[in-house]
């Protein structure tokens, strides 16, 4: 068993929570992990990305090499395009399909999502919408998670137990809220394929 | 034994803790910050155990760790790769009067300059000083460095260097953890007058460390952290230092298929890297940052036989941080199949929070400057509202270092570039800014300085300023003219007033201070997150 995973996002998408979501479960198998992640300048709106791998043998590398990682996920659908030369070949691509437009000329998004959908699994949910919907408009990120999680590897429980540890310590709304987005992606993936 | 989670900085600071830390003192810089935030948050520091400190700047840290080394304590200060340059006097100096407890200096390297102006390579300031420098590989050598370092300084009195680099200071593993050494008690330094340098003391003590430097060697070849696999094909040699081993590792299956030499502690290994130089038929040098094992490697001129590749001769990048794709093109692997990157990305450069304080700052200074715009020049220092740079702001011109905002503002006043504006937050006006401005009073230079206070040092994710409520009576003490230090709000209600302010004191031919203070509006949410939930800390 092993998974390399590049997450992408905009700052204060909450990318760095799904980092540390999936770095509690597979923690929680017994799994070897590695989890690196661009921290530097706490303003908010340049590019957030994370490089997670885990494995039931060692893992070497911090980073994972270009050409090899098992799925993109990513909270915004440019950013998902910037990193698709780190997916392999049949590798899988999860992303958000709204944009996040904080820069002046930001692409033609029809130009973006036709490239996108050039590969080979991909699932492109507008998760803003479901989680609105769900009256969880905080839990985007975890709907987006919930959409990959048939290219995960890892069982749900284990990953709901850690949404529970990485969010211990807020209100349990908040908590529930996560769970509650996360299970809407997990559904939209079901109906989708 | 139990495992934690932990980043790399985490995993030394854990490290440190374990092996009978009683003081850490640090400032906060991208990527070590994370190391002395563990600390703070642990039960020692809580229970009054160990003390754990952000000190103004990275001189008063490292400074203030020699004392507690000097009381017999184990010690260490912690910062990035150029707080270093602002401690390299103690950290030099340090290594001549020796140290008395364990005393580390863990310096966070930023190749590929993620959140940095430069990417320095540490390991040459080891070399400076003249002391040991350890480099761990993953995240369990960084949890295991400490306590070998703490020994390793407390056996020869000297202090010891340990080096991250940001992929290993920013990425989480399991690490297995466990194990207590007690703390040092409170004790007198053998031969204290070690301590004071005057020359007939220093030159003594300067010999005592020049003669060391063999045993430093032999500690190199004995130590864990270095180990030669003489298994594999001898037409190459590889050597990987640090990070640089995993890379190697991960392209080649675990089985790199070549006598590897894995270095985690300086200076080299010497008898290790003799075997390598004499058995194989070409040297690889894989490291993070300058090409220093490489250059030491090759001599000048570059020996003939082996011949020795890396960095300098462009098998390796000579620039940026290593990846595991770099190291395989180095090893002769070639890179793998790949999508070719897509053209229509934009690139998106991090931006001031909406509704941040500095951009308000910045707007009325763009007002001010507009009619000045020829002879005006901001010069400007580290902190969010360096992106003052960008657009849509564009107000400043300069951005050098820590504290080169004040000083460099005086010096083109006095060349006549004027009006000359300093902007600088608070924090890097307490780190190296309030010697620059004395410097201007004594002067009586026409600089006019903009304190912008967001009551925090926030780039770094919002650690207590030093000089926290304090400016106007710094500033005051400092001798600036009572009259021309003004508190100003940022704000869009305020926009006229200070404008109004900024133009009066623009045009005041004399040093004039304004303080625009308003939180920063990521602490003051968090702050808010904090008081609504009724939780502390
Ligand atoms: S972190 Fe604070 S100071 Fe920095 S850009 Fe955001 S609001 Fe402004």
């Amino acid at each position: 068993m092993k998974r390399d995973i590049i997450l992408a996002g905009v700052g204060g998408q909450g990318l760095l929570a799904l980092a540390a979501v999936l770095g509690q479960a597979a923690r929680e198998l017994g799994l070897h992990l590695k989890q690196a992640e661009v921290h530097g300048m706490a303003q908010r709106g340049g590019v957030v990305q994370s490089h997670v791998r885990f494995s039931d043998r060692p893992v070497h590398s911090d980073l994972v090499r270009e050409g090899t990682a098992d799925l993109v996920l990513s909270l915004e659908p440019m950013e998902a395009l910037r990193y698709l030369p780190y997916l392999k070949p049949d590798g899988a691509l999860v992303s958000d399909t709204r944009p996040v437009r904080n820069i002046p000329e930001y692409p033609n998004i029809d130009r973006i999502l036709a490239e996108l959908r050039t590969i080979s699994p991909h699932r492109l949910v507008d998760a803003t919408a479901l989680a609105d919907r769900a009256g969880s408009p905080q839990a985007s990120n975890l709907v987006v998670l919930g959409a990959g999680f048939p290219f995960l590897g890892l069982p749900m429980e284990v990953l709901e137990d850690g949404i529970r540890a990485v969010f211990a310590g807020r209100a349990d709304s908040v908590i529930a809220s996560n769970l509650r987005g996360f299970a809407l992606g997990v559904e939209w993936a079901q109906a989708a394929s | 034994m139990a495992t934690q989670l932990l980043l790399g900085d985490e995993a030394l600071a854990q490290g440190a803790i374990d092996a009978g830390l009683s003081a850490a003192y640090a400032y906060p810089g991208t990527p070590s910050t994370e190391i002395t935030e563990h600390i703070l948050r642990s039960p020692e520091v809580r229970a009054g155990e160990v003390v754990c400190r952000w000190a103004t700047n990275e001189k008063t840290a490292l400074e203030a760790a020699l004392g507690a080394s000097y009381a017999g304590k184990r010690a260490m200060a912690s910062m990035k790769h150029v707080g270093l340059n602002v401690a390299a006097d103690p950290f030099v100096n340090a290594a001549i009067s020796g140290a008395h407890g364990g005393l580390l200096v863990n310096v966070a390297d930023d190749p590929s300059m993620h959140s940095s102006q430069n990417e320095q390579d540490s390991r040459l300031y080891a070399d400076l000083a003249l002391v040991p420098c350890f480099e761990p590989s993953d995240q369990q050598e960084a949890y295991a460095v400490p306590a070998l370092a703490f020994d390793l300084s407390e056996t020869y009195r000297i202090p010891v260097l340990i080096r991250l680099t940001t992929r290993l200071a920013h990425s989480r593993a399991t690490v297995d953890v466990g194990g207590r050494r007690p703390q040092n008690p409170l004790s007198r330094p053998d031969q204290p007058e070690r301590f004071i340098l005057l020359p007939a003391i220093a030159k003594r003590s300067y010999e005592r460390l020049v003669s060391l430097q063999p045993d430093f060697i032999r500690e190199s070849e004995a130590s864990s952290l270095n180990r030669l696999s003489k298994d594999g094909d001898r037409a190459l040699g590889i050597v990987a230092c640090g990070i640089a081993h995993n890379y190697l590792l991960e392209v080649t299956n675990g089985t790199p298929g070549h006598p590897v030499l894995k270095v985690g502690q300086y200076p080299l290994p010497v008898r290790d890297v003799e075997w390598l130089v004499e058995h194989c038929g070409r040297i690889l040098v894989l490291e993070e940052g300058y090409p220093y094992v490489e250059a030491k490697l090759r001599g000048l001129p570059p020996r003939s036989a082996p011949a020795i590749h890396g960095r300098l001769t462009g098998d390796v990048p000579r620039t940026g941080e290593l990846s595991p794709d770099a190291v395989a093109m180095a090893i002769g692997l070639g890179a793998l199949a790949r999508r070719a990157t897509s053209s229509v990305p934009a690139p998106r450069p991090p931006a001031l929070c909406p509704g941040c304080p500095h951009a308000d700052t910045c707007k009325a200074l763009a007002e001010v400057l507009a009619s000045r715009r020829d002879s005006a020049r901001v010069f400007s220092d580290i902190g969010c509202y360096t992106l003052g740079a960008l657009p849509p702001h564009g107000v400043i011109n300069t951005c050098v270092e820590m504290g080169a905002s004040i000083t460099m503002a005086h010096g083109a006043s006095e060349a006549g570039l004027r009006p000359a504006v300093a902007l600088i937050g608070d924090s890097t006006f307490a780190h190296s800014g309030m010697t620059g401005l004395l410097d201007c009073v004594n002067a009586k230079a026409d600089v006019t300085v903009i304190i912008v206070d967001n009551l925090t040092v926030a780039m770094t994710g919002g650690q207590r300023s030093a000089a926290e409520n304090r400016l106007v009576s710094i500033c005051r003490g400092l001798g600036v003219d009572e009259a021309h230090i003004r508190v100003v709000e940022p704000h869009p209600r305020n926009h006229k007033e200070n404008v109004a302010v900024l133009d009066e004191e623009i045009r005041y031919a004399g040093t004039s201070v304004i303080i625009a203070q308003r939180e920063c509006i990521q602490t003051a949410k968090r702050s808010a997150r904090r008081g609504t939930q009724g939780s502390q800390e």
